[in-house]
């Protein structure tokens, strides 16, 4: 039998965006106000890993950087499907930009050595940039299609994507090794079983620290000091004054005033 | 030597410019005359040597242009390549981008290449005291906004489309076309196996959006909002819970994860307004609310308001419009 496919995910704990508040004060989250996730999108990047695996063989490993806890979005991971996870923690990979984060991946996935396909999520939702995916292709020196809504085919040689750029569908034919970045469009991601939550609670998931990545990057280009980019200010967007007329009795009334407003914009000529 | 002038990337396919370029010019013109620099753009193609001088009446000093078959569809390694080794030559302080899936995909390889920060979909560009760069983005599903400030150069940006203005087209400007040597790659891993035009609705560039919500009570009902969008020349647009739902495809969303709109009149039938869906079209010349909740947060933003059932307001809507298409197709 062929050897099976070796493909990473990255993995990215995020607060419930649906929930999660912001302090204003501070400029930051307050994440104690929302419970942390998986961001979507890369349960999307997962299910892609975990149905290519089921197709033609491929041992599936999750990597996510981030605080101790993001350790239940591996185990997350590994109750979906993923087969390791690797979890990237230290006090010197904080405060880091999508330079020093892409770099940061990038350099674990150096440490791991051989690789056929990366998949990420098109983005995070709570950073929204959409940049690690692509910084990280950069990084490994390997070609990347962003924003795949389907993948049509895939071998041991590489993988044929779909992907909506510009007015055009591109079919693109991309060699291993090469990174995907998925839309929520790729797939409908599975829930985990019961008994695979259980399996995953024994999962062993090894931490790795700066240091450990210190044969094959420099420690200087992580976290905050490997980051050229800061926030620096916050503030509430300022609404703008509208007019705010309000109709509540007469419908047709407020149908005559919108018609006429409509002509003076001349969409009715 | 220092890093100095503006950078703008020109985005273009099938030889068409993309609307985004000339926004970004157009703001690119402003920071540099506030700075006393030059602005450039650099543009890849194949045949695309008559759109470098649209790129001079839109603002543009001189027009980098890297014209060769190799780079006649995009290519993110060969563009990439070609960008990273003109802005190690002209070095740039600034270089801004649209913030296009092209742009997106395109901006962060060039940028973690060069190992300089980048900004992502920025609304907003200022310059400080020091005329360094203040990049003003939405955080957080656009609850916030946030001012980014970059240590490294050039300082990169991915900036919105349909947020900046147009500079008016003046052909009378002038502006020098420099003919750049392409390095050609053969390889990159990559090969473009089928290409369609994708058949979808343009809400960016739409000037009346009837939009639906949770207010909706069956897809079906989409036909109603269509017609009232055909009869004023518009499209159709939703919120998410509808294209998440399934009830009507992911061109049509407008909001934070969808479309960002500016349409001269926008119709919101049935839409509560949640933050998401308000950061993507609050910026609509008029906005015209129908909703059967008084409290719904989408009056708060509306330039008319009618609570009412949609069901009731769109048909009586529709009838008055075509009443007054009559009217005045007949010279009353």
């Amino acid at each position: 039998m062929n050897k099976p496919l070796d493909i990473i995910v990255l993995i990215k704990q995020v607060p419930d965006i649906e929930k999660v508040k912001f302090d204003f004060k501070t400029g930051r989250l307050d994440r104690s106000s929302a419970e942390a996730v998986i961001n979507p999108f890369d349960l999307n990047a997962l299910e892609a890993a975990v149905r290519i695996k089921e197709k033609i063989g491929a041992t599936v490993t999750a990597i996510s950087m981030g605080p101790k806890n993001a350790e239940a979005s591996l185990r997350d991971a590994i109750a979906r499907g993923a087969d390791k996870a690797i979890l990237l923690t230290d006090i010197r990979f904080a405060g880091a930009d999508t330079l020093a984060t892409s770099y940061t991946l990038a350099s674990a996935i150096r440490k791991i050595g051989s690789f056929d396909l990366v998949i990420c999520g098109e983005k995070t939702i709570d950073g929204d940039t959409a940049q690690v995916g692509p910084e990280v292709a950069e990084f490994l020196g390997i070609p990347h299609v962003a924003y795949v809504e389907e993948i049509r085919e895939v071998n041991k040689d590489g993988i044929l994507v779909k992907s909506k750029m510009g007015k055009h569908y591109y079919t693109i034919a991309l060699r291993f090794p090469g990174l995907i970045t998925v839309t929520k469009d790729v797939n409908t991601p599975r829930l985990p079983t019961l008994r695979d939550k259980i399996r995953s609670r024994k999962a062993k998931i090894p931490v790795w620290n700066a240091d450990f990545l210190s044969d094959v990057a420099e420690i200087n280009r992580f976290g905050i000091s490997g980051s050229p980019t800061n926030v620096a200010k916050v503030y509430a967007p300022c609404a703008e004054k509208r007019r705010s007329r309000i109709f509540h009795e007469d419908l047709g009334d407020a149908a005559e005033e919108i018609v006429s407003v409509l002509r003076e914009l001349s969409i009715i000529r | 030597m220092d890093y100095r002038d503006i950078l703008v990337f020109a985005e273009q396919e099938d030889g068409e410019l993309h609307q985004v370029s000339f926004e970004i010019l157009g703001k690119g013109r402003e920071l540099a005359d506030r700075m006393g620099v030059q602005l450039n753009a650099v543009l890849l193609g194949w045949r695309v040597k008559d759109k470098a001088s649209e790129l001079v009446y839109r603002g543009a000093d001189n027009v980098f242009l890297l014209d060769h078959p190799s780079l006649r569809d995009f290519d993110v390694i060969r563009y990439s390549r070609n960008i990273v080794k003109l802005v190690k030559e002209t070095r740039p302080d600034i270089f801004l981008i649209g913030a296009t899936r092209i742009g997106r995909t395109l901006a962060p390889r060039v940028a973690a290449a060069l190992r300089t920060g980048l900004t992502a979909d920025c609304i907003d560009l200022d310059l400080d005291e020091d005329a360094n760069l203040i990049q003003i983005r939405p955080a957080f599903s656009g609850n916030i906004m946030a001012q980014i400030r970059t240590k490294t150069r050039p300082q990169m940006a991915t900036v919105r489309y349909k947020v900046m203005r147009i500079r008016e087209r003046d052909t009378r400007r002038k502006g020098k076309i420099i003919k750049m040597e392409v390095e050609v790659i053969d390889e990159t891993g990559m090969k473009i196996v089928e290409k369609t035009r994708a058949d979808e609705v343009n809400l960016a560039e739409a000037e009346v959006i009837v939009s639906g919500g949770r207010g909706l009570k069956k897809p079906e009902d989409f036909k109603l909002l269509q017609e009232l969008a055909e009869v004023l020349g518009g499209v159709v647009g939703a919120s998410r819970p509808l294209v998440d739902a399934g009830w009507i495809s992911k061109d049509h969303q407008v909001g934070f994860s969808g479309n960002t709109v500016k349409p001269k009149v926008y119709i919101a039938c049935g839409i509560s307004g949640s933050p998401q869906h308000l950061f993507g079209m609050r910026d609509s010349d008029i906005i015209i609310a129908i909703n059967k909740d008084p409290t719904a947060p989408i009056f708060n933003v509306s330039d008319y308001g009618i609570i009412g059932d949609l069901y009731e307001v769109v048909p009586i809507l529709i009838r008055k419009i075509k009443n007054e298409l009559r009217r005045s197709k007949n010279g009353e």
